[in-house]
């Protein structure tokens, strides 16, 4: 008798265990809190959602960035936790909600993949309505029909007039349909350690360093003269990369055969020697080996990167809210100048996406957070991001007030400007994130020792053709 | 239990398959329908371009077999694998048996027995995930291990653990071996426990030593259990994936010289190549089937 109950009993755990597979995943994230928020905030909130519109936004993105700038940026929103802004908000009577996927390891992508095609048959409250690009795989998104065409939402040409046009010619299709905007433009910089640069090179005037890091050939000078004072000129030899890779001659793939662009090259040859005279790393990037130069007593001299990297990763700013982490960004001892050549890196595009049921909602988000001059000079000013807006950033290039306190007062817009409408975006193409990704990595093995550069190369060759098999070498 | 052929005991015995149904439904369900779905996608070509754009499914035969044949790379993945295996397995299963052995020795009287049974078990209750993670942590160049080392002088220089092929080897063998040796050891134990006493004192009364005892008793008749184990650490060590792909960010680096079957074909879900995963699933299949085979040979072969 104890037998057959027994074995009925795991019958039935077998039985409820099914079923509980079969049941999960509806029950919905964001909880019921939704206490019913006043309708805060004048006229964006009331227009937000539009007649028979649905009552979830839900936007698709691999950090909390975005969730931030909604949170502390966009007119009528009320976010429900002030602490952690990825856990949504209010938009009017529209809820929004984030769905957060980290970009390592494609997943990101994967997540979009499976999402995107399906759209247009998922239930209402589950739609993405809106998704978050970076420029590495922007075009994949955008030559395919799973974005909408700006245009569809109804904002017009002549609203984007204030825009940096490489902002916009990154999300433009085949046909030329413009499919995405941005708040941000991303033109890098080269951000070096002041306290290295008085002691190496006598000066932390951005002019007088800038004589140091001109070219290729004094940036190697000034590399050995760094090492004989026990400094590394960059974090890891991917901080160089994105230098060179933005000014290539030839993009990735050419007529569905992989090209590895002389410049690129250079960059090989560059990074091994310093490898080899113990000049710079190997860690990647956003490793804690990588930004452990972003310390106080680090001993890293430089690296590249555009206003995000200083405000989002170099650590935490002194804005009389923020700790002190013992970065050096706290203590404001960085400071920016051009470095060798111009480059651009990343930069966060939304896109809205096919089968959206809140076409205004999103429309009004685009709108607000890309064209909206009020709200684009609140981000510089309190974010220190550099904004998708000409006029606001010329003006706030002249201003004192918009100094970066990361850079000790320095004021880098200028230097962000010019470099901003230098750009040439001819060479990108669908493939670059896998390419770069998959480049770096397999030159790891070259710097490190472990595999000749022919091996490397022919490594990197399996590893873009197991990611795009449609692809050859 | 004798059987009584009476009309009783069939239909009492119905009660026996009803309680199959959930096993065969999840048997088929998880395990029958994949199978067979891999075999078929296997020769097609099919894909996602950019994971976005789809193609095919093309029939094209046994083209999958011979692109991943003809590149070789299977060899070299498999040799990773069985290597990272071996050096695993050998320490574990030598522990695992000195293990079962003391604690199944009444004559060594151990106390808190029941206490280190379940401490050594403990490893395998951990997520491979987090332990690779964490001894992600523990051996990166700024980590903990390395500055050990400095400071207490044996190196001058962090040593990059898994920039090399032996010690990202070595680790990854380390942490499998750390993960299953307790279940290796309760497997024996039970195994150990179950032989005849009196076969220990006959032994012993004719003046036989521990290590005649082990040999000559203990190991013969542990063989079925032995080779169960070393069976399921077979077939688990081929599809050894989380440890190493978490290790290595996905990478099997150095060189891919820790990359493993699995890992590989892991590679080919980027692009959603349902063909060519579907093809190497298969070859890993034949390759499980064989060496099981191969091991269940040499072992019921000794034994007459």
């Amino acid at each position: 008798m104890k037998k057959k109950v027994i074995s009925i009993l795991m019958a039935g755990i077998i039985a409820a265990s099914l079923a509980a597979c079969g049941s999960g995943g509806s029950a919905a994230p964001t909880a019921e809190k939704t206490e019913k928020t006043e309708a805060a905030g004048g006229e964006a909130a009331e227009k937000a959602g539009g007649e028979g519109e649905g009552a979830v936004l839900n936007i698709q993105c691999w950090n909390d960035e975005f969730a931030r700038r909604m949170r502390d940026h966009m007119p009528g929103y009320e976010a429900f936790d002030k602490d952690d802004a990825t856990k949504g908000g209010k938009l009017g009577d529209v809820e929004v909600r984030f769905a957060v996927t980290p970009s390592t390891d494609n997943a990101y992508q994967n997540n979009l993949d499976a999402l995107l095609p399906a759209n247009a048959d998922a239930a209402a409250d589950e739609k993405v309505d809106m998704f978050l690009v970076e420029a590495d795989y922007a075009l994949k998104y955008v030559n395919t029909p799973v974005a909408l065409p700006i245009a569809d939402l109804g904002i017009t040409e002549d609203e984007l007039a204030n825009q940096y046009k490489y902002t916009k010619d990154i999300v433009t299709d085949a046909d030329g349909n413009l499919k995405g905007l941005s708040w941000q433009g991303c033109p890098g910089v080269l951000i070096y350690n002041r306290d290295i640069a008085k002691e190496v090179l006598g000066s932390d005037d951005p002019e007088e360093v800038q004589k140091a890091v001109a070219d290729w050939d004094t940036f190697k000078k000034t590399a050995d003269q760094l090492k004989e004072k026990g400094y590394k000129i960059t974090s890891t030899t991917n901080d160089s990369y994105r230098v060179f890779s933005n000014n290539v001659s030839s993009p990735w793939v050419v007529d569905g055969k992989i090209n590895v662009d002389d410049n690129i090259k250079a960059w090989v040859d560059m990074s091994k020697e310093m490898v080899d005279k113990g000049q710079t790393g190997t860690a990647d990037l956003w490793s804690e080996d990588w930004s452990k130069g972003f310390a106080k007593d680090a001993d890293v001299f430089c690296y590249f990167g555009p206003a995000w990297l200083i405000n989002f990763s170099m650590g935490a700013v002194d804005d009389g809210v923020n700790e002190d982490d013992g970065s050096r960004t706290f203590a404001g001892g960085w400071a920016a100048t051009v470095g060798p050549q111009g480059f651009y890196w990343g930069g966060t595009w939304i896109c809205a996406a096919a089968g959206t049921d809140n076409p205004t909602a999103v429309a009004e988000i685009m709108r607000q957070m890309t064209t909206n001059e009020e709200v684009l000079t609140d981000i510089v000013k309190m974010d220190n991001d550099f904004v998708n807006n000409k006029p606001a950033m010329e003006a706030a290039a002249t201003d004192d007030s918009f100094a970066f306190k990361p850079l000790g007062g320095q004021n880098p817009l200028g230097m962000f400007c010019e470099g901003a409408e230098k750009i040439d975006l001819s060479n990108i193409s669908e493939y670059d994130q896998g390419c770069n990704e998959s480049f770096q990595l397999a030159m790891k093995e070259y710097f490190e020792g472990n595999a000749s550069y022919d091996d490397a190369l022919q490594a990197f060759f399996k590893a873009v053709v197991e990611k795009y098999p449609e692809l050859s070498y | 239990m004798k059987k009584k052929k009476t009309g009783n005991a069939l239909r009492h015995n119905r009660w026996g398959y009803f309680f199959l149904i959930p096993f065969f439904v999840v048997f088929v369900i998880f395990q029958l329908i994949p199978l067979v779905t891999t075999i078929y996608n296997s020769f097609f070509e099919h894909y996602f371009k950019n994971g976005l754009t789809e193609v095919g499914p093309n029939l094209v035969g046994l083209e999958n077999y011979k692109t991943l044949l003809a590149s070789g790379d299977i060899l070299i993945y498999l040799k990773n694998t069985m290597i990272m295996w071996v050096m695993g397995f050998v320490p574990q299963i030598i522990i695992s048996l000195l293990l079962a052995a003391w604690f199944s020795d009444p004559s060594l009287r151990l106390k808190g027995k029941k206490f280190f049974q379940s401490v050594i078990y403990l490893p395998n209750l951990i997520m491979a995930s987090a332990f690779s993670m964490l001894f992600f942590a523990l051996f990166a160049e700024t980590g903990p291990i390395n500055s050990l080392l400095m400071q207490i002088g044996l190196i001058s220089a962090p040593y990059k653990f898994l920039s090399h092929t032996m010690s990202a080897r070595a680790l990854v063998a380390f942490m499998t071996c750390l993960m299953w040796f307790g279940n290796t050891t309760i497997l024996l134990l039970a195994g150990m426990l179950g032989i005849d006493q009196s076969l220990y004192e006959a032994a012993e009364v004719d003046g036989a030593s521990s290590t005649q005892i082990f040999f000559r008793i203990t190991l013969p008749i542990l063989r079925p259990i032995l080779l169960y184990v070393v069976i399921t650490s077979l077939i688990g060590g081929l599809q050894l994936f989380d440890v190493p792909q978490i290790l290595t960010n996905g990478q099997g680096g150095p060189n891919r010289t820790t990359m493993t079957l699995i890992m590989y074909l892991n590679k080919h879900l980027y692009s959603k190549n349902y063909g060519i995963g579907g093809a190497l699933s298969v070859i890993l299949f034949f390759i499980t089937g064989v060496l099981s085979i191969i091991v269940f040979r040499i072992n019921t072969r000794s034994q007459k």
